[in-house]
This record gives structure tokens, sequence and C-alpha cells, in this order.
């Protein structure tokens, strides 16, 4: 049956021949797939010049047999049935390109991923890769010349998010003497770091290290810093893309305000009644404000919600009068930029997890409940208390218990272990007893200390005199069932190395909170047109070999917002992602995908459905002529056009009815 | 549909037509992830679900298949913001057809399977298997030259311009 379909198919160089190359990736196909057979197999295929196998097709070796073979005329297409395309496709394109025909000239067969890997049965296995390898060596019969398509690529990036992710990679950037846009929503830069008075396991100050780095950023020549301002439209691709971001209105203008803070004094508000966003709403702010001292712009914010001036008109607004620089702008309104960048790094970080979900644990009903980022603030000698540790009440706690894997490591929540939470937690327990002197107990259902330092920062805390229970906590209550419970909270848990349920009265609770997606991270996702995991973050184009890219070509990412990671491994990420950014643009262009669609004008009616169908706009319409053609620059490469065209006119590189039907045939005509 | 005598168990022959970035992708995981499943499912890679033509599914049933599996992005994720509505505003057509014809729907199946979702890949695959195993054979009467050149538009075209209707 094969015989008589491929003769009459059209080919643009004569008869071609096809050499199948079919890979034992060690044992993980040959373990399963009898690749003699394959072999065997694909040489009685039409067309089919060449047959071979090799231990791994990817090694040098492996790929210079296709080179050689193409270099000497044996075959002038190419099969190569391994693993799948997304893993191997751009290697073994540009072998076929050595050997000296198109890149294209070449059609991968998946018998990895998609069959050795998930069919339990010898037999079955080897007769589905054998339907791969029939419908490749068909399907390539098929393809057409192409020259590979380069565009340039735009020097800019775009950084989005400016915790110390952000901040890194941008600045890794501009020291390289590129230009980076760093944009972040919120009015300052410094992310969660900023919040932490201490960090792990070396115990120097949060602030000491960060935010020179911030300062860094504002002064650099080679970074455009927008803060208080979002993301709201991407479009292009890889190495040309075009982004608008939207400023939101801080009724203070940027390049006047010094960070005086003479208006915040004038306020009419003479003291400060509004929960503090930074301070996690431990302290208060007035409805003009600066998040903290070192915030970075140093620029002071409007809150329009409090204003008396927004809310009623009616103020006599000393704030205007108080500002040496006339930076009020109280007329302010959303503005937008857009720019062209050639690569974007995603730096958007995440939230911890909401403790209030787990009401056993007394979050938002017992006042001396806290989160761990609520307790870090109460730490920072810049928060709320001035860095003393006092309950609601204004007195110190005697005794704490630190509840680990709160919202994490829990099939209720998040299966996931949020990873930094056991390191955190020691730190707090160390942080605890150092300004308060209470005992400290710490709740854990296995401790998790792997890092440089971290065993070491572990044994530390026990030898402090730490008390580390094992097991997770059943509940806090303030249910006394004994004399020395009374007034306190009372921590339930089963003890598991001693075998016993021990009830531990504290006067006060920490929630080591875990680590989750940001709440709009699907959003951001959508904008970027990436991948999130099952749990929300974002996903890596490989989790071990491209940590840093995604599936976007283009699009980077750095820190927690592609998995729960502490600070160290941040900025190793960040920079990583700089250094993949910065290769892409030094290299100067990039190589377009070849997929992209095109209009056969003879069979073209003019009908125009194409036209209204592209997501893109890519197609333009004649309407003197009544013939559609596709911008091949802007035309992705879906063909959502092409499965539209009702005269078969629209066709697409590499996808083409041709193509597909004769793949469609292969998987079928041998089974 | 005459019932069919056979000693060996019928092997349904089933044809997917993956998106590249989720379906294919999360058919990438299974197999990274080790999940084993029927082997019954031959998987085709296309770039996006809204390239799946109706005629590739009917010149799949014509050329043997017994079932077609289509795979797309979520609602709302796709690549290519909104090939996988295409995608579904023709598979609905495609079943009119379909049942036109005296075909059973459930032959046919369209999947939202994201990236991550490599076992939906497993349970998917494996229930349609076991499904189209139960219709048993797809036995269409084609005629000898309906079957010749599949780059040709050949009779499943008139079908095709029942989709713009």
């Amino acid at each position: 049956m094969a015989e008589e379909l491929i003769p009459d198919r059209p080919s643009p160089n004569g008869a071609p021949k096809i050499g199948v190359y079919v890979c034992h990736c060690g044992l993980n196909i040959a373990g399963t797939v009898d690749v003699h057979e394959v072999v065997r197999f694909a040489s009685t295929l039409p067309y089919v010049t060449v047959a071979r196998e090799y231990k791994f097709m990817c090694s040098d070796p492996g790929q210079e047999l296709i080179e050689q073979d193409l270099r000497e005329g044996l075959v002038d297409r190419v099969v190569v049935a391994s693993c799948s395309p997304l893993m191997h496709e751009a290697t073994f394109r540009q072998a076929t390109g050595r050997g000296g025909t198109s890149p294209f000239h070449f059609q991968m067969a998946s018998i990895r991923e998609l069959v050795s890997w998930v069919t339990e049965d010898p037999e079955d296995a080897t007769e589905k890769a054998k339907a791969l390898v029939a419908a490749a060596v068909r399907r390539v019969a098929l393809h057409e010349y192409l020259e590979p398509r380069e565009a340039p690529v735009h020097p800019d990036v775009l950084v989005v998010g400016g915790g110390i992710a952000g901040i890194h990679a941008a600045l890794t950037l501009a020291d390289a003497g590129k230009h980076v846009y760093l944009v972040e929503r919120e009015s300052t830069i410094g992310g969660h770091m900023a919040k932490f008075d201490k960090t792990f396991p070396t115990l120097d100050c949060a602030s000491c290290i960060l935010t020179p780095k911030m300062s860094a950023v504002r002064a650099h020549p080679n970074i455009t810093l927008w803060t208080y301002s979002d993301v709201v439209s991407v479009s292009g691709y890889t190495g040309d893309f075009t982004v608008r971001v939207r400023h939101r209105p801080r009724y203070v203008r940027e390049d006047l305000c010094t960070g005086c803070l003479a208006c915040i004094e004038a306020c009419v508000h003479k003291q400060a009644k509004y929960p503090s966003e930074f301070d996690e709403g431990l302290g208060k702010r007035k409805p003009i404000y600066i998040p903290f001292p070192q915030a970075t712009p140093p620029v002071v914010v409007v809150d329009p919600e409090a204003c008396i001036w927004f809310k009623t008109g009616k103020c006599p607004r000393p704030c205007i009068e108080a500002c040496e620089r006339d930076a009020f702008d109280f007329e302010q309104t959303e503005t937008e930029d857009e720019i062209k960048v050639g690569a974007i790094i995603l730096a958007t970080g995440f939230r911890t997890f909401d403790a209030g979900r787990i009401p056993e644990y007394g979050y938002g009903r017992y006042p001396n409940v806290y989160t761990s980022l609520e307790v870090e603030r109460l730490l920072n000698s810049a928060g709320p208390t001035g860095g003393e540790v006092l309950l609601r009440d204004g007195t110190k706690p005697r005794t704490v218990g630190i509840i680990h894997c709160v919202g994490s490591r829990d099939v209720r929540f998040h299966a996931y272990c949020s990873k930094v939470c056991c390191m955190y937690s020691l730190k707090l327990a160390h942080m605890l007893r150092e300004r308060t002197g209470a005992e400290v107990y710490n709740f854990y259902i296995d401790m998790r200390t792997p890092g440089k330092g971290y065993e070491e920062f572990y044994d530390k805390i026990l030898r402090e005199g730490a008390h580390l229970i094992r097991g997770r906590v059943a509940e806090v209550t303030d249910e006394a069932t004994a004399p020395e419970e009374e007034g306190h909270l009372v921590i339930r848990a089963e003890d598991t190395l001693l075998g016993t349920v021990r009830r531990v009265p504290v006067d006060m609770v920490v929630l080591a909170v875990g680590m989750e997606p940001q709440p709009d991270a699907e959003d951001v996702r959508r904008l970027f047109n990436i991948s999130c995991g099952g749990e929300g973050f974002f996903t890596e184009r490989h989790p071990k070999l491209a940590p840093v890219s995604t599936f976007t070509d283009g699009v980077f990412l750095a820190g927690a917002c592609q998995g729960p990671k502490d600070i160290p491994e941040t900025v190793a990420q960040a920079g990583a992602a700089a250094a993949e950014a910065l290769a892409m643009i030094d290299r100067g262009s990039v190589r377009l995908e070849a997929n992209t669609a095109f209009v056969d004008e003879a069979a073209c009616s003019g009908c125009k459905t194409c036209v209204g169908l592209c997501p893109f706009g890519a197609i333009e319409f004649d309407e003197e002529r009544r013939k559609a053609a596709v911008n091949e620059v802007v035309c992705k490469g879906c063909g959502i056009c092409v499965a539209a065209c009702p005269s078969g006119a629209a066709q697409q590189h590499l996808f083409t009815d041709a193509q597909i039907l004769a793949e469609i045939e292969g998987v079928l005509a041998y089974a | 549909m005459p019932e069919m005598e056979r000693e060996a168990p019928f092997e349904p022959k089933i044809v997917a037509l993956f998106c590249t970035w989720c379906t294919y992708t999360a058919a990438d995981l299974a197999g990274i992830s080790r999940l084993r499943y029927a082997p019954n499912v031959r998987p085709i890679r296309l770039m996006c679900s809204g390239r799946v033509d109706p005629q590739f599914v009917l010149a799949a049933l014509r050329d043997g298949a017994d079932g077609v599996l289509i795979g797309g992005c979520h609602p709302g994720d796709c690549h290519y913001q909104e090939g996988n509505d295409n995608a579904l505003r023709r598979f609905e057509l495609l079943k009119r057809v379909l049942r036109e014809m005296g075909i059973e729907e459930e032959r046919v199946r369209l999947e939202w399977i994201s990236a991550s979702e490599g076992e939906k890949v497993q349970r998917v695959c494996n229930e349609m298997t076991e499904q189209v195993r139960a219709l048993g054979p797809l036995r269409l009467q084609v005629p000898r030259e309906g079957r010749a050149r599949a780059g040709a538009r050949a009779p499943e075209a008139e079908l095709v311009g029942g989709e713009a209707r």
C-alpha cells in the first residue's frame, strides 16, 4: 500500500533519498523497542536509501553519521527516530544543514517519550515505533527546501519585577552595557527581601546587602526604572517584542520629589491610621507615605482611597505647601509607554500562603498568632515596633512556638515543600531568643537544611537550646486544661519521636507560611505567553538543562515565580537569566521558526475567511487583485488560517495539508 | 454494522493530533514520568489545535483509524490566543457531519490537556482506547479511488465545504 501511494507525490528535488537513523538512547529506547527490527522495517520503505542505528544519535559521532551520508550523496532527507523533537529537533536540523541540504529536510519520530517510556510490552512498542517512523518517512518526502530565517535582535531588555531577582538581573545586564527597563508594580523596588531583618544562614542584615543594589539600580545610566507600573500588553516575537507599560499616578512627580518627607509631616492627618502594606498591616501610615525609609525611588505616594482631598475635595492640602520642589500634581492620570525590547526576564516573585485558610491554627482569631512575614517586620529595626518583639498588648513573649510547613507539604493546600521555611524558622528561633530571651519551640515534620552552611546553622540553633519537636501541629487553642495553660495559647501536636501527644503553652505562635504563586500569575502567564505547572509556578523549558528559559523564545525566568527558592538560589538564577538574554542579544540575530503560513495566489478565491481568523493580523488582502497574502514576519505559524481556507490556497510551511495527511497515512499504513 | 467474527481481540487504531505547546508537551511529560498507556494511540504533532482541518479527521477515519483524538490547550491558554476556540467550533460541526455519515460520535474526541497534565494524557489515551474498543472497528465502505492521493481534496472536500456553512 505504501508503494502505491508515494510515487505520484510532488517532490521538489526529484526523487527523494531518505536516510533513517534510529537511536538506541542507551537502553532508554533499545531496552523496550527492537531497534534492529525498526531499522529493517525502515529500509523497506519507499525512497529510504539508508537506514542505520546508533547508540546515541545526538552524540557527535551520531550526528556525523548523518552529515557523512548527506555529503556523500547517499541521502538528501533525514528522519531521526529518537527522543522528542522538543528535545533535539534543533540539534538534528543543524546536522542536516551541515550535511549540505536544507535543515528542514528533516523530520523526527519520537520513539522515546511517545513509545519506549510509555509502553509496557516490547512488541507493542516496536510496532508503534515502526508506525511513527513510517509516518516520518512519508512526511519528510514532501518537505520543501526552506532556508532558515534570521531576524535582528533589539538590544534592550525588559525585566518584570523589582525584587532581588529582578534587581540582580537588571544590574547584570546594565553592567554589560545593555539598556534595561525594570518594571515594578509597587511604589518601590526591593520585594520581599526588603521586609526581612536578617538572612540565613549568615545572619547578615538584609537591608545592608540589598539597599546598595537598590541604589545602584536607580543610579545606573543603563536602567530605566518604572515603579508603580504594570505591563499591559506584549506583542511581537523573540528579539523584537513591543511592550506597553502603564504607569499609575502617585500624584507626586517622580522627577521632582527628593524624598525629604516634609509633606508626610505636614499632612492634615496628624496620626498615621491606615495599615501599612509594607509592615504587613502591623504598622500604620498616612494617606501620603513612603513604604520604608530606603524605598527606591525615594518618592512619596498619595493613596487616593485615604486622602481627604480625593475623598471630599475639601482639604487645605498643607502637603503642597510643605513641598519646596512643587512636586505635587493632584491632576496626574495614568500614562503609558510603548517600548521595544529583544528579551524579557520575568521575576515576578511569590506570595506567602494565607494562614487564615487553616482555621485550626487560629490565625486572625487569636491576636498572638502571627505569620512569619509579620514577625520579620517585628524583628526589623525599621519595622512598626523598631525591632522590639512585642505582642499586640505591648508585652514581650516569654515562650514562642514556631509551626513549620504551614500550607506546604499538605495535600489540602500545597503538596510541595516551600524549601525556605525550615531555614527561616530556625533563623526566627535564633532571633526571637536573642531579642526576647524567650523559650522557642519549633514544630517540624522533617528538618530540611540542604545548602552551603545550612546544616551547620541548624546545629548551631540546636546548641543554642531551641526546642525542636518533630510532629505536625494539630491545633492552636486557648482552651486551658491545666493551670499552667491559663492565659496562654496551647499548641497541641504529636511528638513523633517520643510517641506522645504534647500540649505546649506559649505566648506567641509563629506560622511558617509557605511560598505560592502570585495571585495574578495566571494573567501574567497569559500576557507573556508562557505556561504554568499544576501548582501555578511558571514552567521552565527544561527542569535541568534550560532552567531559566521558557517555551516562548526570548522570555526568561528568574526567582520564585518559577518555584520556591531562597535568596542565594534566586540571585544565581537571575544571573543565569541575564546571561541567557545577553547571549541572545550579542549574537545579534535570532533564528525564526520556518513554519509560517503562505497563500498560493493561483488558488486563492479571495473569500477573506483567513483574514478575520488570524489572531495576529498577519494576513493582508489586496482588494484590487482579490488575493490574500501572509506577512511572514508577523505570522506566528499556528496554521489556523490554513485549516479554514476552503480552497486549500493557504498552506503552512512544514505543516502543509499534504505533509500532515502523509503523516496520518503513515501512522495508519503500518500497524 | 455487521458483527465481526475474529479470533484476536480487536485493537483499535487511534490517530492523535496534538498541539505542540500543551498536549504534545504533556505527552512528553507522560514519557518523562514513565506513565504507561495504551499503545494504540499514534500522536502527530501540530503547532496548534486550530490547525486541525476536519478533513484530517475524515482522512484518518477513511485510511483506517477507528478513532481520532484531538488535544489542545485549555480555553484561554492557546499559545496563539484563540486557535483552540477554532478547533472547538470545527469539532462541533465535524461531529454533525459524522452523525450524518453514520459514524459514532464517540470515535472522535477533543480534549484540553495542558503541558503539566501528563497524567491526563495517560488517562485520556486509555479511556479513548477502551471506548473505541467497545465500539468495535470502524468499517467504512470507501471506494478504492477515494483513498488514492492524500494530498488531493478528494470526496471529503464536500464535507469540508460544509464547515463553512
